[in-house]
């Protein structure tokens, strides 16, 4: 642990006493940073359970008409890997960072609402035992996308697809609820002289994510009600004997599906905006055009939907459309991305793992971005469509967009949460694990899509070098698996045995680093007036002023509550 | 190693070479790649630069530089530029993918002249109005094609294949594709784009090959269990041949159909009445 000559302000002292460490403690906590923990250790056990779902379809496909599992097996595998990793790890892991860190950095003692906090997260679990719970009967098999009639009670009598209704409902319900008191939190909880133009940009992004959360989830949960009376009450909004349409289905579940998209990576570039500047040492190049890039994507967000129907029978003006919204959202995307590289410009960067995760990030996502103007360009979506290329442009949006930015948050903020440092070799051991494996699971799998191969299929016959591209595919993707174990060995070790932290151990810009590590339960005793976006550097500054500085007396005073330590 | 390269260098685009669709797509994929190669190039080289020169060093101090709206100005409208170019780029080669070209004058003379039965904006249909019209049905997990040639109302009585069509060379075909079940998305890479095939829609696309050979596909949407084996593939032959081969596969449906009702009728003497379906 590096030790920095500078002071280092810490708050005062605590009157509250700490909650009790018993386990009813902590299924009646309503403290946001309990339930916090809560929603990370949660989805993260969903997320190894979908990472060993996507392990059991990469070995099914590392060989050519493999017969490892059966083509029930498989379409249940892809099902519930898409699921979880959407509804159960990424979208609620982002809500269980903001649950934890939004407070702190807007200098508020807990959400507006905190007992809703706590029917969010319970409602999440139940959405993620429902789901589950399918594996003992008949899992879902119809796709994450559940596109009927092949998701209707004719083609999927099996229970598995009302379990995914169900999934779709509660974590719907949750995230909703959790979207609403993100929202009433940051407008109404923020410290003495936060201002809009003050926000730290990682809240900027939750505030974000919620209203699109507002906006998109009301859609999807009409759509699987409806697909729910469909399959048990006899409607037919979807059956074109009776006048119902297929195609309704996929412009409502995209309607959802596509900002869900902006859901799941907005958060991750806020990560990556408040980890660059830290350990670039330099303020985060163009504050408001990255606060206004956000804004602008989930505005467009919600006009692109269709260029994931391009290849439905829909009027041409809609694809002309689509494909131009689709392209337009490419601009405040690629502007957020150079102002990242000019963040680092001029800096003096410290390679962190925190760091490293950013800037793979970064690097991964440009993929993703790259290939989606190609995917966004209609008449070339109708080769690339449904084959392995979306494959591998979905998942570079979503590993550089919220996966590497997810383990950077680890990286940054577990000091935090724990009071203890993670070890740099193994993290850094973790991203060369993770980096290198996205890299060789998903750059091949354009060529796969190119040459012909669609997604969701449980074999194919070795035409080409469809074998060889197959198998670096899967080795890829035990790399990956490598790299994430290294970061849960890494905490599961550090949890105990890591360096102590203190409460500012990256010389931070924020104020959740204000405060000790672990925070108290009340976050603050008091809070110095919040002066610009970066309040930590003033109180440093001031702290520094105070103790190095050639007058005291001069008017100014220590911030309330911050007190320096030795020199 | 290096063969490894090479080949995935000369994979690095779509399956193309069969019709004028698809190489037109190839090529525009090809421009729209060289774009996005160079800003990945500047972009991921700008990074690793940054990386490199501004690593913190003894004594380096880090710039506070809060932005710079010009530049920040300058690259926005740089990338609204670049796609505006690519849209433009799109709708100078859409005419060429989407609409089907005349047959050529050695193609088979079965191209009709196409009725509409039903309005439709988006069925494209060649400069002389002729096509070979083949309707592609698709059903869990096999794909049906129905060619022109219906002896009675609603297009019964024409021959029909299934999984393999035959097609003419030289000779625009365009297709109808339809579901009779779950949504399926017809594709041969070689010849085009693909087309879902939705229940209660039509959905249009078109090839002309002239090169006579086998092109395969598969259905490319989920549509169950089957959903991998669901193949599909295009035989393309001299219009002689394939005017031979529909005569010839009529007049086996015919004998086959005619064998059934014997049969049928057999079994139902046997089994008694109201046993046997169309007895």
């Amino acid at each position: 642990m590096a030790t920095y000559a500078a002071p280092v302000p810490q708050v005062a002292a605590h009157k509250v006493e700490r909650e009790k460490e018993s386990w009813t403690s902590w299924i009646t906590t309503t403290d946001h940073k309990r339930i916090g923990i809560m929603y990370m250790v949660t989805t993260f056990v969903f997320f190894c359970l979908g990472g060993i779902e996507a392990l059991m379809i990469r070995l099914q496909l590392g060989a050519p008409n493999n017969t490892l599992v059966t083509p029930t097996t498989y379409n249940q595998l892809f099902t519930m890997h898409g699921t979880t990793m959407v509804f159960l790890f990424i979208v609620p892991f982002m809500a269980g960072l903001g649950n934890y860190f939004l407070p702190l950095m807007i200098g508020a003692r807990d959400m507006a609402f905190p007992r809703l906090n706590a029917l969010s997260y319970w409602l999440l679990l139940a959405g993620g035992i429902v789901f589950y719970a399918s594996i003992f009967w008949n899992p879902p098999e119809a796709g994450w996308v559940s596109f009927v009639p092949l998701a209707n009670a004719t083609y999927s009598p099996s229970g598995g697809e009302d379990a995914w209704i169900y999934l779709i409902h509660l974590t719907g319900i949750s995230s909703l609820v959790g979207a609403i008191n993100f929202y009433a939190t940051i407008a109404n909880m923020r410290t003495r002289g936060m201002s809009w133009g003050r926000l730290p940009l990682f809240v900027w992004t939750i505030l974000t994510y919620s209203v699109l959360l507002i906006i998109a989830l009301p859609v999807v949960a009409g759509a699987v009600t409806m697909l729910l009376t469909e399959r048990h009450f006899g409607t037919h909004f979807f059956d074109p004997a009776e006048g119902g349409s297929p195609i309704l289905w996929q412009h409502l579940f995209w309607f959802f599906g596509h900002p869900e998209v902006y859901i799941m990576v907005l958060p991750g570039f806020g990560v990556i905006s408040e980890v660059l500047p830290v350990f670039g040492r330099k303020p985060i190049f163009g504050y408001k055009a990255i606060a206004a890039s956000t804004v602008a994507i989930a505005f467009l967000g919600f006009l692109t939907w269709a260029h994931h129907m391009f290849t439905a029978p829909i009027p041409e003006a809609i694809l002309v459309f689509v494909m131009l919204s689709s392209y337009f959202i490419a601009v405040p995307t690629g502007v957020k991305i150079l102002n990242w590289v000019a963040t680092l410009w001029r800096g003096t960067v410290e390679f962190r793992t925190p760091l490293l995760f950013c800037v793979g990030a970064i690097s991964i996502f440009l993929i993703g971005g790259l290939s989606g103007v190609f995917l966004a360009t209609f008449p070339i979506d109708w080769q690339l469509n449904e084959t392995y290329f979306v494959v591998a442009h979905l998942h570079f949006v979503l590993m550089g967009g919220a996966v590497m930015p997810i383990f950077a948050a680890i990286y940054y903020w577990f000091p935090k949460v724990t009071g203890r440092m993670l070890s740099e070799g193994l993290g850094r051991l973790s991203f060369a694990l993770m980096f290198l494996g996205i890299l060789t699971t998903f750059l091949i799998q354009h060529v796969i899509g190119l040459d012909g191969m669609p997604r969701r299929v449980y074999e194919y016959n070795n035409v080409g070098h469809l074998h060889l591209y197959n198998l670096i595919s899967t080795v890829g993707s035990f790399i990956i698996a490598a790299g994430v174990l290294a970061t849960i060995v890494n905490v599961l070790h550090s949890l105990k045995k890591g360096t102590v932290a203190g409460p500012d151990p990256w010389r931070a810009n924020t104020l959740e680093w204000f405060t000790t590590s672990p925070p108290p339960v009340n976050n603050f005793d008091v809070l110095p007036l919040v002066r610009s976006s970066e309040p930590m550097k003033d109180i440093r500054r001031e702290v520094e002023r105070r103790t190095l500085g050639p007058a005291p007396g001069s008017g100014a005073t220590v911030p309330a509550g911050a007190r320096q330590v030795g020199v | 190693m290096g063969h490894i390269l090479q080949t995935s260098l000369a994979f690095f685009t779509p399956e193309s070479g069969g019709s004028p669709n698809a190489n037109q797509i190839d090529s525009l994929y090809k421009i729209t790649l060289t774009i996005a190669l160079i800003i990945f190039v500047l972009v991921e080289g700008g990074l690793i630069y940054a990386l490199i020169r501004f690593r913190a060093k003894k004594g380096a101090v880090p710039a506070q530089i809060h932005g710079n709206t010009r530049l920040e100005i300058g690259w926005t409208v740089a990338a609204a530029v670049i796609l505006v170019a690519l849209a433009i780029l799109t709708f100078t080669k859409l005419s060429s993918i989407e609409n089907p070209p005349n047959s050529g004058p050695n193609g088979s003379s079965l191209s009709a002249n196409i009725e509409d039965d039903y309005a439709s904006i988006d069925k494209k249909l060649p400069p002389n109005g002729k096509s070979l019209e083949i309707q592609v049905i698709g059903r869990q997990y096999i794909w049906q094609y129905v060619y022109p040639g219906a002896t009675e109302k609603d297009e019964l009585g024409a021959p029909y294949s299934y999984e393999k069509m035959v097609v003419p060379t030289n000779t625009t075909v365009t297709l109808n594709i339809v579901s009779s079940d779950v949504v399926h998305s017809w594709w041969i890479p070689e010849l085009g784009g693909k087309f879902q095939a939705v229940p209660g829609y039509h959905n249009y696309t078109w090839f002309k090959i002239s090169k006579p050979g086998l092109y395969r596909g598969q259905c490319a949407v989920l549509c169950g269990r089957g959903h991998a084996r669901m193949i599909a593939a295009v035989e393309a032959v001299p219009p002689a041949q394939f005017e031979e081969w529909l005569s010839r596969q009529k007049t086996e449906i015919a004998e086959a159909n005619a064998a059934a009702k014997e049969a049928r009728a057999k079994l139902s003497k046997e089994t008694g009445p109201g046993q046997v379906e169309n007895p």
